[in-house]
């Protein structure tokens, strides 16, 4: 469904990603893992164009790399950016809606905002609130349900569970599996290796810029040096 | 003073107020959104007089059709000069925009200077707005009420535009994280081409009713404007589109009153609104609604 090949991203003189391809079969989950600054979200961001690259993105067989983030979106590939960045002094239900900016159908748009709200009673408990005012888990959910506004084919999700209590970090991956379950596509960023790997389809691991290791989830979950570098065993 | 001569004060105040509130709301949303300081904001103003001027004077077209062509054509300049002069800075130090800025702005005097002359214009008044009205010893021109009724109109539409609509959604959102608002497929330059095209629309509808109150016109007549309405704005607030409307009025009313109230001060007029700002700046540098600096992340 996305096929990246030899992308690369420079800011100034720093070389983040070198040349990297993977691939991300319709219907599946794939992950990117690596410590910080091995290049992960800059990837990603490479991707939606938010910022410049070289390289090739194709999305459903479509040269992408030269269209504009908002076009990309149109298309189907939505992504929560690192931070979550929900519009702390807009409404939740604002920040909804404007998930679903490029959307005309406003009757099938309503029974997604029901479908969000299912998915997070809590979203709905709070809908006049500010996202500002939501803890971090709770903004990390309101960015999810965002995303899922624009109804994408691929999500692409930078570090959904940074600076989020372990108890919550399980309740994000449990609703990543939901939405996958529900038809959707998935490109996950992570540091917390371990949650990703157990999930993920395939693979690939980044070390400055570029990818080291490639594998299903469950080959990295065993591999030696993963074990070393991100599992934590000795 | 009798009640009746503070109530026509007030009702100046009010007047001038509005038409400061309607520029200042250019600034401040322009602000809000690319975090700039649009000088050229004033010029604007000029402009629109003398688009209504030229159609009036040089296409013959009734008054109120030359207003709405000039509003539509200041819209256009206001978009011109975004697509110009800034966007090509976007991804440049905010210093170098300002600068930029500055450059329009001179850039519109001058040119004024050299296609419209120099020599002060008469603007055409229509009879509608030279009525005196009288109540109970209040006398108030007409204009003196149309003013605050057109602008209140405006700020309330405004309002409404960016609280309850979509688009105004999504001009909240690109002034808080642009590239978020990408990531919801928002068309960010459109959204900063709409906030200068309302900026400019609401300038020209001031710079009109301004000129109907001052009808002399000259390149020049929108420097003073301008730069009190920046002052309102960073009253108010910066960023903060109810803080301009507050300080819009604020300083329409304060320098009427004074002049009122201690005539000896009449000629220090204009410099009422620089004191306000030096002492706003000194004492509450974010202005009256401002936000604070420091933002939760």
């Amino acid at each position: 469904m996305l096929e990246v090949k030899n992308l690369n991203v420079r800011y100034g003189g720093i070389h983040a990603v070198r040349g990297i391809d993977f691939n991300v079969p319709e219907g599946s989950i794939v992950t990117l893992i690596g410590a910080n600054g091995a290049g992960k979200s800059s990837s990603l961001r490479a991707i939606c164009n938010l910022v410049k690259k070289t390289g090739n993105v194709a999305f459903m067989g479509q040269d992408i790399s030269k269209i504009p983030t908002k076009d990309i979106v149109k298309m189907g590939i939505t992504m929560v950016p690192e931070g979550r960045r929900v519009f702390s002094d807009l409404t939740i239900y604002e920040n909804l809606i404007l998930g679903a900016y490029t959307r005309k159908d406003k009757e099938n748009v309503k029974k997604d905002m029901e479908w969000v709200y299912s998915i997070f009673p809590r979203l709905k408990e709070r809908e006049t609130q500010m996202a500002g005012t939501l803890s971090g888990g709770e903004q990390q959910m309101l960015a999810l349900g965002r995303a899922l506004m624009s109804r994408p084919k691929l999500l692409m999700l930078d570090e959904p569970s940074l600076g989020l209590a372990p108890i919550l970090v399980r309740d994000v991956f449990s609703v990543i599996k939901k939405i996958h379950d529900d038809g959707v596509t998935i490109l996950l960023i992570e540091q917390n290796a371990r949650m990703a790997l157990k999930i993920a389809d395939y693979a690939y691991v980044l070390e400055t810029g570029t990818i080291t290791l490639t594998g299903t989830g469950e080959e990295l979950l065993k591999n030696d040096k993963v074990l070393k570098a991100y599992l934590g065993a000795v | 003073m009798t009640v009746g001569l503070f109530f026509q004060h007030l009702v100046n105040g009010i007047s001038l107020g509005s038409l400061y509130a309607l520029i200042a709301i250019g600034y401040t949303m322009v602000y809000g959104i690319v975090r700039l300081i649009n000088f050229a904001h004033g010029d604007i103003i000029m402009l629109a007089a003398y688009f209504v001027f030229f159609g009036v004077g040089m296409f013959s077209l009734p008054w109120w059709l030359a207003a709405v062509v000039s509003i539509a054509l200041t819209v256009l300049v206001g978009i011109v000069i975004e697509k110009a002069a800034y966007k090509p800075l976007r991804e440049a130090p905010r210093i170098s925009v300002l600068i930029s800025a500055i450059g329009v702005s001179f850039f519109l005097e001058n040119m004024g200077l050299v296609v419209f002359g120099g020599r002060a214009k008469a603007f055409y008044v229509p009879p509608i707005f030279k009525g005196v009205i009288n109540i109970s010893g209040v006398s108030i021109t007409s204009l003196g009420i149309i003013i605050p009724i057109i602008s209140a109109i405006l700020l309330i539409g405004m309002v409404y535009i960016v609280n309850h609509t979509v688009t105004g959604m999504a001009m909240r959102a690109c002034s808080k994280d642009m590239d978020t608002a990408k990531l919801m497929g928002i068309d960010v330059d459109g959204i900063i081409s709409f906030t200068f095209g309302i900026g400019s629309a609401l300038a020209a509808v001031g710079g009109i009713m301004w000129a109907l109150k001052y009808p002399q016109i000259h390149p020049l007549i929108g420097i003073m404007p301008g730069l009190k309405c920046f002052i309102a704005a960073v009253v108010g607030g910066i960023g903060n589109i109810p803080g301009a409307m507050l300080g819009g009025f604020l300083l329409g009313l304060g320098e009427i009153l004074l002049v009122a109230f201690l005539p000896g001060l009449s000629g220090y007029r204009d410099a009422f609104a620089f004191i306000i700002l030096i002492v706003i700046l000194l004492f509450k540098p974010t202005g009256i609604l401002g936000e604070k600096v420091a933002e939760k992340v």
